[in-house]
C-alpha cells in the first residue's frame, strides 16, 4: 500500500490523474497524519471534511472525464493568515479568535480552483510577526527536527510560516501556503529542510490575506522539492483586480520551464553577506552551493550589495510602521475580540481590547511603528528608511549588470531551540538578516536545502533573482537540489 | 472687494478667512469599493467588506472619482498633477473602520487654481475678486454615529464610510462673511456645472471647515481657529461673524486666541471649542502601501477636458454677445440649474432674447408664486418652446400667450392644444379685419377726421377698438398695417 505521506505534489497529482489511487485515499491518509501529530501544534484548526470534499470533487471530475486542475487531488495546509470562507481565520491572534470570514482569499480560492483540498489552518507567528513561531496565541509550533546529540530539546520551526514548515517536514502535508514579509517563507523552509519561494512582489494577490506590512507581504508555496513549489506557485499566482498592487501579467508555465542546466547564467556572491564570525556550517554549505552551481554550468562572480547592513534596520522601521496602521482595524467595534469593561467608553474599549487581543511582539511592533510615524520622528525614521529601501533596490539593480542570480545563505544559523531567543528581540530580528534585502526590493527569492549542520539540522541556501524571473530562481534551486543529495528527514518522535 | 472691518475698542480689525470645502463626488460607487453612494438608505445597507475594513480587504481606486476631481480642477484653472498619491491619516474612531482615512496629504491630485467671485453674482456691476485655491485632494468620508438609538450604546451607520470627497482648500484670501458666502456659492455653482458634486448642503454633500483669524489691517496674521462641518452658506457667514467678533473681544480684553477646532451651534448662533491644539491628533500620515501612485496620461486628461461643459463665466459672456442684457445673462448663468434650463430652451430653437425675457419674467414669476424651484416647474423647456414658438410665428399674441401659459401651469396641457381648444388662434384674415375697421371708422367719423388733421395719438384708439372687435385674436401687425392704409 502506498504511503501517501511520502508523495509530493507531482506524485499525488499524477497518481490521481492516472488512476493509481483516488484523491480521497490521499486525503484520508493525510487527515489521519494531521490528527495524530497534535504534539507539533502545527494546525490551529483541522478541516478533514474540507480535504475529503475537495478530493471527492476531483475523483468525480476524473470519473466524468473532465480536465483536472494543476493541484488536483493534492491536500495542502493553509497558513492561518489567509481568510477562508466559513473556517475560522485568526492570524494566530486572540483578537481574531473565533473570526469566521464570509469570503475566501484570492490565493486560497485559486488553489481550490486548481483542485487542491484543505487539511486545516496552519499555525504561525501572531500576525506573521516573528521568526520562531513563538508569538502565536495558540502556542508555539514545534519542529519535527531534533539535534543529533540525542537531545529532545524542542526546536523552532522558524517563522512566521512555522506551522507550514513543520507540517511539511513532518509529512503531514505535501505542501502548504506561506507568506513572506521579511523571510517568513524562506527562513522556516531552511530550518526544516524543505523548499519555499517568495515570488516577485505583486505575483500573488494580497486580497483576503490578513495584512502585516502591505508593501512587503507576498504569498508563496512551501513544499518538499522545487518542482512542487513551481506547480503550486503557478496555481497561486495571477492578476487580481481586487489588489491594486497585483501585477497584470500572465502566469508563466514555471513547471514546464524547469531546466537545471545553468550554462550562460552568472551567479553573484555578495561579499557583504559573508559576515564576520559567520557560522562555520553556514560558510561550508554556501561554498558547497557555489560548487554545485558551477557544476551545473553557471559562472560565479563576486558582487557587492553595499547597503546590505542597513536593510534590517530599514525593514524594522517600514514593516512596523505599516503594521501599526494595518492593525488599527482590530478595535473591537465590528468583529473579533471586544473587551468592554463595566462603564467603559470608546477609548477604554479600544485600550482594553487591544491590550488583551494582541500579544507582546505585536504590541511591540505597533509601538515601534506608531513611534516612527509620529510628528517630529517621521523624517528621521520613516523617510530615511524609505531612502535606504530605494538604495537597497538600486544595489540589486547594479548587481544585475554583472550577474543573473544571487546565491547566499537563507539564515545565519540552523534552527535554534524554543525559548532561546525570545528574551532578546534583537537577536531574533537578526535571524532575518539575509532574507530582508530581497523583501525590501520586492525580488523573487527561494530557499532550498543545502545540507546539515554539525548538529544534524537542516540549513538553507537562498537564491535571489531579478524581478519577474522566478524561472531562473527555480532552475537554480533545481540544480542545487539535484546535486546536494539532501535526503535527511526528521525522525517521527511525536 | 469689500472693506469689511470689525470696530473694536482699539480700532478697526481685519478678518482673514480660508475655507476647506468637503464636496461629495458624484459617483455611483464609493472611492475604493463597489458599494452604492445612494443617500437615505437603511443604515448599513450600502456597505461592503472593504467599507467595514474586514481583515485582508484592499482598496481599489474608482477612476470615476478621480476623473471628477480632475474635471473640477480644470474648471478652476488649476494645475492638474499627473502624479499623485494616497496617504493614510491614522486615528481611532468608531465611525472609521480602517482606523485610518485614505486621503492625500503630500501629493494632491489638483494643485493651485482660482475662482473669481462677485459679491452679488446677479449684479453685473458688482465688484469682483479672485480667491486662490491651494489644492483639491480626494479622500474617503467616514461613517456616522447615532447616539439616540439606545440608552447606553452608540450605533454606527457605515453607509457613508468610504464615499469619495473632494477637499477644496482655499487660500486665506477671503476677508468678509459676504465674500465667503459669494465664494461658496460660486464654488457650488461650478461644481454643479461640472457635475462633480450636487452641492446639496442639507444632505451633507457639501460642508465647510472655516478658518478665521483677525488682525489689525495689514498687520501680522493672527492665530486662527477652525470651525468644523458648517453645512449652510448662511450658517457659515454667521459663524465667521461670531468667531471674528469673539476673537476681537478676546484679544482686546487681554486674552489670546488659541489655535483650536471649534463647532458652530446654529441654534445659539455661536461657535464653541471642540478640542485644542494640545489635544490634536497626531495623524501619522504616510503613503498608503495598498495603493500605487495615481498616474494620469494624456488621453485621460484630454477626455476630462473635452467633457467639461461651458462654465458660468464663459456662458455669461456668450449670452451678452448674443444680445441678452447683462442682468439677464448674469441671472441665467449664476446657477447651473437655470443655465441648463435656458440652454434646453435655446436648443428647441427659441430666440435667445425672447426666451430669456419670458423665462425671467413669466416663468420665474409663476414659480415664485407657486413656491416652486425650476426643477419642479410644471412646464418643461420643450413645452415652453412650443408656447414661445406660437408667439414668434404670429399664431397667438403675447397677451394671449400669458393666458395660455396659465392654463399650461394648471393643466399641463400643450400650448397648441389649449390654443386650439379655446379658439385663441390669432387671425390673419385681412378681410375680416378690414370689415371691422370699416365699421369702427364709420362709427367714429369725428375721430377719423381728428386723426387725419394730425392727431396721431388717436392711432392707438383705433388699434384698441379693432383688437377688441376681433376679441384679441387679430394679429397686431396686420391691424397696424390695415389701419394705416385705411386711415391714410
Amino acid at each position: 500500500m502506498t504511503d501517501f505521506s511520502r508523495l509530493g505534489v507531482v506524485a499525488i497529482r499524477d497518481g490521481v490523474a492516472k488512476g493509481d489511487f483516488k484523491a480521497v485515499e490521499v486525503a484520508e491518509a493525510l487527515n489521519a497524519r494531521v490528527s495524530a501529530a497534535k504534539a507539533l501544534n502545527a494546525f490551529i484548526v483541522e478541516t478533514p471534511e474540507k480535504a475529503i470534499e475537495a478530493a471527492q470533487a476531483v475523483d468525480a471530475d476524473r470519473a466524468a472525464g473532465k480536465p483536472l486542475g494543476k493541484m488536483a487531488g493534492v491536500p495542502i495546509g493553509m497558513k492561518d493568515l489567509f481568510c477562508t470562507e466559513g473556517v475560522q481565520t485568526t492570524a494566530a491572534s486572540h483578537i481574531l479568535e473565533g473570526f469566521v470570514p464570509t469570503y475566501e482569499s484570492t490565493v486560497s480560492a485559486n488553489l481550490w480552483k486548481a483542485g487542491a483540498g484543505m487539511l486545516g489552518k496552519l499555525n504561525l507567528d501572531q500576525f506573521a510577526m516573528g521568526s520562531s513561531n513563538e508569538t502565536s496565541y495558540f502556542g508555539n509550533v514545534i519542529s519535527p527536527w531534533r539535534r543529533n546529540d540525542g537531545s529532545t530539546a524542542a526546536l523552532a520551526p522558524g517563522g512566521s510560516s512555522g506551522g507550514s514548515s513543520s507540517a511539511i517536514a513532518a509529512r503531514l502535508c505535501p505542501a502548504a501556503t506561506g507568506t513572506d514579509t521579511g523571510g517568513s517563507i524562506r527562513q522556516p523552509a531552511a530550518f526544516v529542510g524543505i523548499s519555499g519561494i517568495k515570488p516577485t512582489y505583486g505575483r500573488c494577490s494580497r486580497w483576503g490575506v490578513v495584512a502585516f506590512a502591505s508593501s512587503l507581504d507576498q504569498a508563496g508555496p512551501m513544499a518538499r522539492d522545487v518542482r512542487d513549489c513551481a506547480i503550486m506557485l503557478e496555481a497561486m499566482a495571477g492578476f487580481d483586480p481586487k489588489d491594486s498592487t497585483s501585477l497584470d501579467l500572465p502566469v508563466p508555465a514555471w513547471e514546464a520551464g524547469l531546466n537545471s542546466d545553468l550554462k550562460g547564467k552568472r551567479i553573484g556572491i555578495p561579499k557583504e553577506y559573508r559576515l564576520d564570525g559567520i557560522d562555520e556550517d553556514i560558510a561550508k554549505m554556501w561554498d558547497n552551493g557555489i560548487s554545485w552551481l558551477k557544476d551545473a554550468g553557471a559562472e560565479i562572480v563576486d558582487i557587492s550589495l553595499p547597503h546590505t547592513q542597513y536593510a534590517l534596520p530599514a525593514y524594522y522601521i517600514i514593516a512596523p510602521a505599516e503594521a501599526s496602521s494595518n492593525l488599527a482595524r482590530y478595535d473591537g467595534v465590528r468583529f473579533g475580540l471586544r473587551d468592554l469593561p463595566e462603564g467603559a467608553g470608546l477609548q477604554d474599549m479600544y485600550a482594553a481590547t487591544r491590550a488583551a487581543g494582541f500579544g507582546e511582539e505585536v504590541r511591540r511592533r505597533i509601538m515601534i511603528g506608531t513611534y516612527v510615524l509620529s510628528a517630529g520622528f517621521y523624517d528621521a525614521y520613516y523617510t530615511q528608511a524609505q531612502k535606504v529601501r530605494a538604495l537597497i533596490a538600486r544595489d540589486f539593480e547594479n548587481a544585475w549588470a554583472s550577474c543573473d542570480l544571487i546565491l547566499a545563505p537563507t539564515a545565519p544559523s540552523a534552527a535554534f531551540g524554543l525559548g532561546e531567543k525570545n528574551a532578546d528581540p534583537l537577536s531574533m530580528y537578526l535571524n532575518d538578516v539575509f532574507a530582508v534585502p530581497a523583501s525590501l526590493a520586492g525580488l523573487p527569492a527561494m530557499s532550498v536545502p543545502g545540507g546539515l549542520s554539525k548538529d544534524g539540522l537542516p540549513l538553507g541556501l537562498q537564491i535571489i533573482g531579478k524581478a519577474l524571473d522566478e524561472q531562473s530562481v527555480l532552475n537554480a534551486g533545481l540544480a542545487i537540489e539535484q546535486r546536494s543529495g539532501f535526503t535527511a528527514e526528521a525522525g517521527e518522535w511525536w | 472687494m469689500s472693506e469689511y472691518r470689525i470696530q473694536g475698542n482699539t480700532g478697526a480689525w481685519e478678518v482673514v478667512i480660508g475655507l476647506e470645502v468637503h464636496a461629495q463626488i458624484t459617483s455611483e460607487s464609493k472611492l475604493f469599493s463597489g458599494s452604492s453612494t445612494g443617500f437615505g438608505a437603511e443604515p448599513n445597507s450600502h456597505v461592503s467588506l472593504v467599507d467595514t475594513a474586514m481583515p485582508g480587504m484592499l482598496p481599489v481606486p474608482n477612476r470615476e472619482c478621480l476623473r471628477q476631481a480632475v474635471r473640477t480642477g480644470m474648471a478652476i484653472n488649476a494645475q492638474i498633477n499627473r502624479w499623485s498619491r494616497f496617504d493614510r491619516k491614522n486615528y481611532f474612531y468608531a465611525d472609521l473602520p480602517q482606523g485610518y482615512q485614505i486621503s492625500q496629504l503630500y501629493h494632491p491630485i489638483v494643485g493651485e487654481g482660482e475662482i473669481e467671485v462677485t459679491l452679488n453674482e446677479k449684479d453685473p456691476d458688482s465688484p469682483t475678486k479672485k480667491i486662490g485655491i491651494e489644492r483639491i485632494h480626494v479622500e474617503q468620508d467616514a461613517g456616522k454615529l447615532m447616539h439616540d438609538q439606545h440608552p447606553t450604546m452608540s450605533f454606527v451607520d457605515l453607509n457613508r464610510s468610504g464615499v469619495a470627497l473632494m477637499e477644496i482648500v482655499s487660500r486665506p484670501d477671503i476677508s468678509s462673511p459676504q465674500e465667503a458666502g459669494a465664494y461658496l456659492k460660486k464654488l457650488r455653482s461650478i461644481l454643479r456645472y461640472v457635475g462633480s458634486c450636487d452641492g446639496n448642503m442639507e444632505q451633507g454633500s457639501m460642508r465647510a471647515d472655516v478658518n478665521v483669524s483677525v488682525r489689525k489691517p495689514g498687520g501680522e496674521l493672527g492665530t486662527r481657529t477652525e470651525t468644523k462641518n458648517v453645512n449652510s452658506i448662511r450658517f457659515m457667514m454667521q459663524a465667521i461673524e461670531y468667531e471674528a467678533q469673539r476673537q476681537v473681544d478676546l484679544i482686546e480684553s487681554g486674552g489670546a486666541v488659541v489655535q483650536e477646532t471649534r463647532l458652530f451651534d446654529p441654534n445659539k448662533m455661536e461657535t464653541r471649542s471642540m478640542r485644542s491644539k494640545e489635544d490634536a491628533h497626531d495623524y501619522r500620515y504616510f503613503p498608503d502601501p495598498d495603493l500605487l501612485p495615481v498616474e494620469l496620461d494624456d488621453a485621460f486628461l484630454e477626455e476630462c477636458r473635452a467633457s467639461l461643459p461651458e462654465l458660468p463665466d464663459a456662458k455669461r459672456a456668450r449670452y451678452e454677445a448674443m444680445g441678452l442684457t447683462a442682468y439677464n445673462a448674469a441671472v441665467l448663468t449664476a446657477e447651473a440649474e437655470t443655465a441648463f434650463w435656458f440652454e434646453d430652451l435655446l436648443a428647441q430653437g427659441v430666440d435667445a432674447k425672447q426666451g430669456s425675457n419670458w423665462l425671467m419674467s413669466e416663468l420665474f414669476g409663476a414659480l415664485n408664486k407657486m413656491g416652486k424651484t425650476l426643477d419642479e416647474s410644471p412646464v418643461n423647456p420643450k413645452q415652453a418652446a412650443e408656447l414661445l414658438g406660437l408667439v414668434a410665428d404670429g399664431t397667438i399674441s403675447g397677451s394671449i400667450a400669458k393666458q395660455v401659459f396659465e392654463i399650461m401651469l394648471e393643466t399641463g396641457q400643450a400650448a397648441s392644444a389649449i390654443v386650439e381648444e379655446k379658439g385663441l388662434k390669432q387671425t390673419n384674415d385681412t378681410g375680416a379685419i378690414e370689415a371691422e375697421i370699416a365699421k369702427i371708422m364709420a362709427a367714429n367719423e369725428d375721430k377719423v377726421a381728428e386723426y387725419r388733421s394730425g392727431k396721431d395719438k388717436l392711432f392707438g384708439f383705433f388699434v384698441g377698438q379693432t383688437m377688441k372687435a376681433m376679441q384679441g385674436k387679430a394679429n397686431p401687425q396686420i391691424i397696424n398695417d390695415l389701419l394705416k392704409k385705411a386711415l391714410g
